[in-house]
Parts: C-alpha cells; structure tokens; sequence
C-alpha cells in the first residue's frame, strides 16, 4: 500500500478522538480480545527490569524483510499529467483525476512504466509480459477517489535478487558479499498528505502526491538485522539514482521503507511479525529494525508473545509504538481496475510491427539502455585504478566521492593508492567530521590534484602537503602552490645549508651520536625529527637521513 | 418544425426555412410548456441562445461545422458540463459544477449543437424508472398524446386511473421524455444495463447503445465501468447512425477506447435485406412477456422472411444468468466507483462532523438515496476476501460465457438478432412503485443487459403502438464494432413499420384539465 502519512488520526476538518472511539476500536477486536489483553501484560512487563531469563536470549535471531516504496522520477504522475516536485506550494500540482473528480479516468504514464522496467531489470527480475491494476479500498482522507490503483494480483515483475555488500572486520576491510530476494515490484499511486493541526483539531489535506508513481520493491525476509537492512537499502537507492528512475532521498520521501521483523530461534517456524513504519534514514531504518528485535527477543523471553502490527519508529527516542490509527484487522476489498486495460509488454520477438513506437515499451530497447550499475561500477574501479575492494565500496556508496576521485586521478600523476588514502582518510574524515556532504568539500577536485601533483613532483614533502592541506580546507581562496609560496614550505633545494643544520644538529645533541655509533640506529630518526622541525618540515626526508648518516657514522 | 428529425430539420436549417435562433426558442419554448414532464433538471437556456446565435452566424457565413450545426440537443445528468451544475439526480452532487466537459459532450459542442439542457434521471442512474431521482419522477410525454387519451376516453376502465400518469423507463427517462416530447432532436443517455434502451422503448424512440470501447466515457459519471456506454437517442435510426458518427472513436483520455480510426458513415435509403440472418434468441421468451409485444417480435420475423431474409431460431444458453451476474458485477463496481464520494473534495458535506469517520459516514448517509446505499452495501458484501471468489469471480465466469454466447451466435452466420426490448408498454407510475427498485431493475434489464455484459452494440426502435396506443419497441444487437450492419437492418424495419409521430397535445395550456380535453394541437 502507499506509505501513507503517519498520525494520531485521519480527520480532514475536525478531529476528536472521543472515548467513544477508544471503545469501538477495542470491540473491532473482539476476535482475539483474549490475546489483546495479555499483550497489554507483557507490555507492562517489557518495561519492567528482567532479572531472571528463562532461556538464553543469544539464540534468538532476527528475521527481516522490506517493502519499499519508491517514488518514480518522472515528469508527470502514474495515471495524470500533473507534475511530480517535492516542496511545491500545497495541492498546486493537482488534475481533476487526482482530486478524484467523478468522470476523470487513469491514462498510464509510458515513462513510469519504462521505469519500473529498467529498475526490474537491474534486479534481475522475471518480468511479466502482462499484468493488471487492481482497486485497493480503504477510506483516508488522503487517498480521494477512495481507493488506490495497485498491482495486486499480477504485478509487473516478480522473483528478482539484490546483491548487496557488508564491510566487516576489526577494521571495516572484509567485503562481504549478501543476496536478498525480491519477491516483486509492483507499479500504484502514491496517496497524498494529510497535515495534522492538533491545536485547531483540523487536518489540511495537500494533494500534491496523490496519485504520483510508485515502484514497490517486496523483499524476501532474507536480512537478519538492521545493518543488513540499511546496506540493501542503499545498494538499492544507488541502483535507483545510477538508473534515474527514483532520485531515492529517504528524506524528501522518495525512499520509504517498512520493515518487516520477528524473530525465532532457528530450525524453528518464523515468528509473528510486526511491521515498522515511519523510518527517514538508512540509520534509522538500522536502529528500528536493532530495537525491534531487542523487544520482540525480551517479550519472549519475560514469556509473552508478539502481536501482528503495526508499530511506527520514533527517531528521538530510537523506539517502536503501536500504531493506532492501523489497528483492525482491514479488509481491502480488491477488484480489478475496470477503466485500465492489461499492462502489456513487448520484447524485440514480440513487437508488433506496425506498432507506433509511442504506444508499446519494448522490454529489449530498456535492457540496452541500461547503466552501469554499482557492483559492475565497484569491480571498474578496482580494476582502472588498482585500488582495493573496500575503497571501491566506499568510493561509490558516498555520494559524489567517486566522481572525486575520478576528477583528481585524471589530473595527477599520484598513484591512485596515495590519492585514495588522501581523498578517503583525509577529505571524508574531514568531511564526515564537519557533516559535510562531498559537494560541499572546501577542497575542489582541482586544488587536491594540484596539492597531490606538489608533492608528486617533489616540490613539498609530505609533512608540509597535510599543511597546506589544511590550509585548503580553510578555504581562503589560495591555490595549493599560492599556499606553498606564502607561508615558503617549499622543499628546501640548498644542499649546503642543509648540511649546515644538520652539523648544527649533531653538535648539539652528541649523546645522541655516541647512541648511534654504539649502534643503536632507531635513534637517527630522532635526529631527522630536529632537523625537520628546524626547517618546518621543508626538507626532503630521504635527503636529511643520507646527510646525517655520513656525518655521525 | 418540432416534430421533424434531426436530418430533416438539419435540411430546414439549410435551405433557411428556420434560423438556428428561432429553432432554438420554439424549443426553449416547449420545454417550458412541457414542464411538468419533468425530463429536464437544468433547462441551460442563456447557453443555448448563444450557441444558436453563433450557429447563425456560421449559416449566414455558409461556414457550418456539420450535421449536427444548430441542433438542439440535450445530455443526461450524469454527462460532466463545464460551467453548467451536474448532479446525477443525487444530493450528494447537487450544487456540484464540473470544471470540465465530457468527451462525448464536447464533441457533440464542436459540432454546433445547442445544448438545451441536462436531463434527468434515477440517482447515478440506478434504476429502471426514472422515478428515483431527487428531482421528482419523469412522466412519460406518451401519456399526453392525444392517442393515448383518445384510447383512454374510450375505454371506461381506464378512465378511472386516467389521473396517473405513465413512467418512461430508466435510467435515461429525462433524455427519452426530452427527444419524445418534441422538445429537442437528439440526446445523450447512457447505457450500463438497458438504461439508454428502457426509455427509449417506452417513449417510442429510437435508443442506440454503441458497442463499448467506441465512445468515451470520459466525463460520464460511472455506474460500472466495464459496462457503461454512452447512448444516443433520436427519433429516427438515421439520426442515432449521423451523431454516432460525431461521437466515435479513440479518446487518449479514456484507455478503454478502441485505438483503431473509426470512420462516421451514413445509411442507405434503399436497404435489401435479402443477405441478412437474423437470429431469435429462444431463450428471451420469457415469462412475463406481454403477449403484444410477443406479437410484434414475431410480426417482425415474419417481415424479415417475407422480404428474403435468413430468419433462424438460436440459443443463448447462459442469458438466464445474466441478471443475477449482472447485478453482482454492478454493485461491486459501484461499491468502489461510489468511495470517493466522501465530502472531502466536493459534493455534499455533512455538518455531523465529530471525527472523519462520523463525518464520511453521515455525508454519505445524507448524499445518498436508499437504491445507492443498498447497491454499496451489496457490492461491498461480494468483494469481501471471503466472497470475493464465490461471486465476483465466478459472475466474471459467466459473463465470459455469455459472451461466448453471442459469439458463437455470431460466428455461426446470424447477422443482428432480434429480440423485445421491454416486457410490456410504459406503466403506470402507480403501478411500477408497487415493487422496490431492485426488482423492478431485475426484470426491466431483461432483455437488455446481455448486450452490456457482452460489449456488444444494440438499438431500440418502436415498431408500433400497443392496444393502449403506448410505444411497443423491438430491439436488434449486433456484433461487436459492426454498427452500420446493425443500424441498416434497424432502418430498414423502421422503413417497413411506419411508426407515427406522438400527437402531443397542447400541453401547456390544458395540462390541469387533463386528460378531458381532445383539442387536437399537435405540437409540430
């Protein structure tokens, strides 16, 4: 279903939620009232400190699975002409279909359905040369036409795999590599928002998404906790940016995911699931999903059991709550879309020939137009560049740091190892410290190579490139050898002078020349240090060693 | 003037025997004398003066758009209309003003037509009667002829009850009274399970349901999608042929619109008929049939034979199902199609309004009359998970095998076939209330509803007026896309039978003193 806006309650205009309410809710539970009640018991006690577990809580594990919803990128909604923008003033991109006007029909959008085609195919999926809309009821004030047109029983494509990456290790250096299956991607529309006034108990309706298209992506429960969930999810969103068809911001809502969670100890039947609403980040997403299996692990364990439902994740205290407004057991009445004919679908065998190009979507023409998608991007990069696979995977999931690197590389003659250590340690550490995205970097792609080039040429020693490194990130509009030449951390090219500090040097410090003679070697780097640091680490270190060799042995 | 047909008064605008502006008044005219028929629910009179003056202006240039210039017509109220209030006949859209025309509608306004107003009609066109409408019940203009008096003076029996008046028939009764009383020259209905060819039988039009897929349906208020059509009823099959072609064809705004090019034609005058099969459903003697109209479906076979024609008996086997799917598949469309009247975004909005809940619940308690709710209930009903196979997808089976039916029929050399249209002659209001809407829809679709599960074109024609001087009409359903062979084999029984024009009396002036007065001032 579309992620719907989350709320305490559903009113357009007025809203009470009067005691009245609260009762009828409880009696449209009188199926499992019994069990209702004892949950409200255990709830009581998951509060409580546990101070003897029955069993051992570590072989409990957890079991997840994702419905995603993706918005498609396109110009114009799934069934309507109006436009699809995040932030326009409220209900300004609205056609009398959207607003449901009685007499308007659905006209399915070509490029939405291009969309879930190409993003079906880069998930390796079965896709079916025919599939149907169906009518999906239920009454929101949100959703107008009461009802949202959805795939439910022949969807556009089934049975996909993702493959996603896990970095693991004491130092995050191991790859490795996980499959979740997709069980389909359905095309619907997305509902619209309700704003909810709880001052004036009123609800503003904005219909600006109603109606927009939707990918949902149904993941198989092959994830066992929150970060394996946060790494499809992104694997996933770069799939989508590399292929344009969802711009994937979990922020702007985009990207919404649910998650499916239980847990069960394994060899045993997966335990009822509850589903996790509400989650705006991949962080998140990882953290519900942790503290949703925590609970449900402590429920069984203090003895009491999971309920089927639905709980939204609350960012500020990291938790779950039931929610309200979806309790009840919903019967959504299905029916077939009667005003849209079968989704048909060609490939280069089937084409009819006389078919005008605009009126059928060859399935063929989309595989060739494909990307390159992010694994295929990763081994590229491993490859062109010799770099290792866990820098590859950093370089492409970071927004913006491939294209970094690629830019530096191609203007220096640096190794890319070096310039990898530079971009990710260096620049990301910084970056990431300050939450700083890579567009935002202080340090263009052009100043870095020309900082990596200095150095590359022996102009600076290392030492004084992290300086002006720094002095980059600063920010005050100097380039790297304006840098160099201002504050003179040029490589000090005199070797008659050199000489003379070092002699300087060991004149000052004999006891650390006798130490050397009586072969204790370690301590010249200390002599190399004095000498630097004299010159403001403006000497070339191999230079100073030979130097200061000859004169104490 | 006003009894003329549509192809006849196209010519008298032609030739400049009468002006679009003075055609236009003389109607306008009419219709408020007539009144008390209560076809119309919006007489849109400022509109129509403007658009007969502009037809004028493009007579008087020579520069018309085509055979529909200057016609005054009018459009069932459940046919969206920019500008101009479209209810359904409901509460719950009352007041509403749709920011956009149907397709049908606008083309129908490209071509010059003078729209005189919206008609009425049984709420969201649920009903066989037009009698369950806000708008108060639709008399039947047959009911007024001096015929139908004249029969009534002589027969003491029915002088007694001559205070009641007669139904048209429904959904479309408004479009059907509006074409019968003279009072414009052709009109949209729509047609989901007879409701353009109900009325028409009984108000001795001719009512044309296209095949589905050839008319858009964009901007018609939707009873069940899959059936839906939009329907013409005219007073000749000429007439029905010319504003079909005016309407036809692929709409990007409704998917389910055939893309192949459909090309307007035109009938002969001379037909022969001496190629043509004709079947006799068996299965459509059924009981109830009056033995009048039994009388004139089998006059007609006779007719086709003795002009040459195949005549054949066939079977449909499933037709006895029909009704009973039909009205599964109905209710569960109007289930979903009557959701989105929630108050929210137009139509009417209950001031009960304690939670959203409360709020829906009562706004459509207070929008809806007693048909609808009981339609939404029942529809809701069989799409529950746990109904949903045994009566949704199993009356989708058997509309399938209905279909194959007709198919079968078809395929096996049967050109049109022909059957009644109606059970009996109009009834009288006081009579027809006498059963619940339900039931009544039940038996007035019988004959009529086949055509709609199947998608299949068919048209009504009154062939001659019953021992009660009120319309008797057959019906002919043709094969799927194949209009002209069906509209020709309807005109030409047309041709054969003569059926005479409605001697209207004039109404407006004695409408108090009826039926007593005889005067004959036949309205055209």
């Amino acid at each position: 279903m579309a992620a719907s806006s989350v709320g305490v309650c559903t009113a357009c205009t007025i809203c009470r939620l009067s005691g009245r309410y609260w009762f009828s809710r409880t009696f449209s539970y009188n199926n499992n009232f019994s069990s209702r009640n004892v949950q409200t018991t255990t709830l009581h006690c998951q509060s409580q400190p546990q101070t003897k577990r029955k069993t051992d809580p570590r072989k409990w594990v957890g079991v997840v699975g994702l419905e995603i919803h993706a918005q498609i990128h396109s110009n114009a909604k799934l069934f309507s002409e109006s436009g699809v923008l995040f932030a326009a003033p409220p209900n300004s991109l609205v056609s009398y279909f959207d607003a449901s006007l009685p007499g308007t029909l659905p006209v399915l959008n070509r490029r939405c359905v291009e969309a879930a085609v190409m993003t079906s195919l880069a998930l390796n999926c079965t896709i079916n040369k025919k599939s149907l809309f169906d009518r999906k009821h239920y009454f929101y004030a949100d959703l107008p036409a009461g009802y949202q047109i959805t795939q439910q029983r022949l969807p556009i494509a089934v049975a996909g795999s993702l493959i996603y990456n896990l970095l693991v290790g004491q130092k995050w250096n191991q790859v490795v590599t996980k499959t979740v299956r997709i069980k389909q991607i359905q095309l619907e529309q997305d509902s619209g928002k309700s704003l909810h006034d709880d001052t004036r108990s009123q609800t503003l309706i904005d219909l600006n998404r109603a109606g927009v298209g939707l990918m949902e992506v149904v993941m198989e429960p092959d994830m066992c906790c929150g970060e394996e969930a946060a790494a499809a999810v992104r694997e996933l969103q770069l799939i989508l940016q590399a292929l344009g068809t969802c711009q994937g911001n979990m922020a702007e809502g985009q990207l919404r995911v649910d998650a499916n969670v239980s847990v069960h100890q394994p060899g045993e039947p997966l335990g009822v699931r509850t589903e996790v609403k509400n989650i705006n980040s991949a962080r998140f997403l990882a953290r519900a999903i942790d503290y949703e299996i925590q609970r449900q692990t402590d429920v069984l364990e203090s003895g009491g059991w999971i309920l089927n439902e639905t709980r939204s994740f609350d960012y500020k205290s990291g938790r779950t709550t039931p929610m309200r407004d979806k309790e009840g057991l919903q019967d959504y009445r299905f029916m077939p879309e009667p005003n849209l004919p079968p989704l048909i679908l060609y490939d280069n065998k089937t084409v009819p020939t006389q078919a005008d190009p605009q009126q059928v979507v060859n399935i063929d023409q989309i595989r060739e137009r494909l990307p390159e998608l992010p694994n295929v991007r990763r081994s590229r990069l491993v490859e062109q560049y010799g770099i290792l696979p866990e820098h590859s995977f950093t370089l492409v999931n970071e927004d913006g740091l491939m294209e970094y690197f690629v830019s530096v590389a191609r203007e220096t003659k640096a190794e890319p190892r070096k310039i990898i250590g530079w971009i990710i340690k260096d620049l990301l550490g910084l970056l990431k410290q300050h939450s700083l995205n890579v567009s935002q970097s202080p340090i263009s792609p052009m100043s870095m190579a020309e900082l990596l080039n200095l150095l590359e040429a022996g102009t600076i020693s290392s030492s004084a490139a992290k300086q002006v490194f720094q002095e980059l990130w600063k920010g005050a509009g100097s380039s790297a050898s304006q840098i160099v030449q201002k504050l003179d951390l040029g490589l000090l090219q005199d070797h008659s002078t050199l000489e003379q500090i070092c002699r300087t040097v060991i004149d000052s410090n004999q006891e650390e020349v006798r130490a050397i003679r009586a072969g204790n070697k370690k301590v010249l780097n200390k002599l190399i240090g004095l000498v630097q640091r004299e010159l403001k680490g403006r000497a070339d270190p191999v230079q100073v060693k030979t130097i200061l060799e000859e004169k104490t042995l | 003037m006003l009894g003329l047909t549509l192809r006849e008064v196209a010519l008298a605008l032609r030739e400049g025997k009468v002006s679009p502006t003075e055609l236009c008044q003389r109607c306008l005219h009419f219709i408020r004398k007539t009144k008390f028929l209560n076809a119309y629910v919006t007489v849109t009179e400022e509109i129509a003066l403007k658009q007969a003056e502009q037809a004028e202006k493009r007579f008087l240039k020579g520069e018309t758009l085509g055979p529909l210039d200057g016609i005054p017509i009018a459009v069932k109220d459940n046919f969206s209309t920019a500008s101009i209030q479209t209810t359904c006949a409901s509460q719950m859209l009352k007041g509403y003003i749709p920011p956009f025309n149907a397709t049908v509608v606008q083309k129908l306004l490209d071509q010059g037509a003078v729209l005189m107003g919206k008609t009425n009609l049984d709420e969201f066109a649920m009903g066989s009667g037009s009698t369950d409408t806000i708008f108060g019940p639709v008399r039947n203009p047959w009911g007024y002829s001096r015929q139908y008096q004249e029969r009534c003076a002589q027969n003491p029996e029915d002088t007694k009850d001559s205070s009641d008046w007669l139904i048209t028939g429904g959904s479309s009764g408004g479009s059907a009274a509006s074409v019968a009383s003279l009072t414009c020259f052709a009109s949209l209905g729509s047609d989901t399970g007879g409701s353009t060819r109900n009325p028409a039988a009984n108000c001795g039009v001719v009512g044309l349901k296209p095949t589905y897929g050839l008319l858009s349906r964009h901007g018609l208020i939707p009873l069940v999608n899959s059936m839906d059509v939009p329907g013409i009823l005219t007073r000749s099959v000429h007439d029905a042929a010319t504003v079909l072609g005016v309407l036809g064809g692929h709409d990007p705004k409704d998917s389910t619109t055939v893309p192949e090019p459909f090309k307007p034609f035109s009938l002969p005058d001379e037909i022969d008929v001496r190629n043509v099969c004709v079947g006799i459903p068996r299965e459509y003697h059924a009981p109830g049939l009056s033995k009048e109209i039994l009388a004139h479906w089998t006059k007609a076979a006779e007719l086709f034979e003795k002009a040459g024609a195949r005549v054949v008996e066939v079977s449909l086997p499933h037709t006895q199902h029909s009704i009973v799917c039909y009205h599964v598949l109905c209710t569960a469309e109007v289930a979903s199609n009557m959701a989105r009247f929630d108050g929210l975004e137009y139509g009417h909005r209950s001031t009960i309004d304690s939670s959203t809940e409360v709020m829906y619940a009562s706004t459509r308690h207070e929008g809806f009359n007693d048909v609808v709710r009981g339609r939404i209930l029942s529809g809701n009903y069989f799409l529950l998970k746990q109904n949903y196979d045994r009566y949704f997808v199993k009356a989708q089976k058997v509309r399938r095998l209905i279909s194959n039916d007709f198919m079968k029929v078809f395929s096996s050399g049967v050109d049109v076939l022909l059957t009644p249209t109606t059970l009996s002659d109009a009834s009288r209001y006081s009579e027809f209330i006498k059963e619940d809407n339900r039931t009544r829809s039940a038996q007035e679709d019988i004959f009529t509803q086949c055509a709609n599960m199947a998608g299949l074109p068919a048209v009504t024609l009154p062939v001659a007026l019953s021992e009660r001087n009120l319309p008797i009409s057959l019906q002919f359903i043709g094969q799927g896309f194949r209009e002209k062979n069906l509209l020709t084999v309807a005109k030409w029984y047309e041709q054969q039978v003569k059926f005479p024009l409605i001697e209207f009396q004039d109404v407006a002036d004695h409408v108090s003193e009826f039926p007593k007065k005889t005067k004959s001032a036949s309205a055209s």
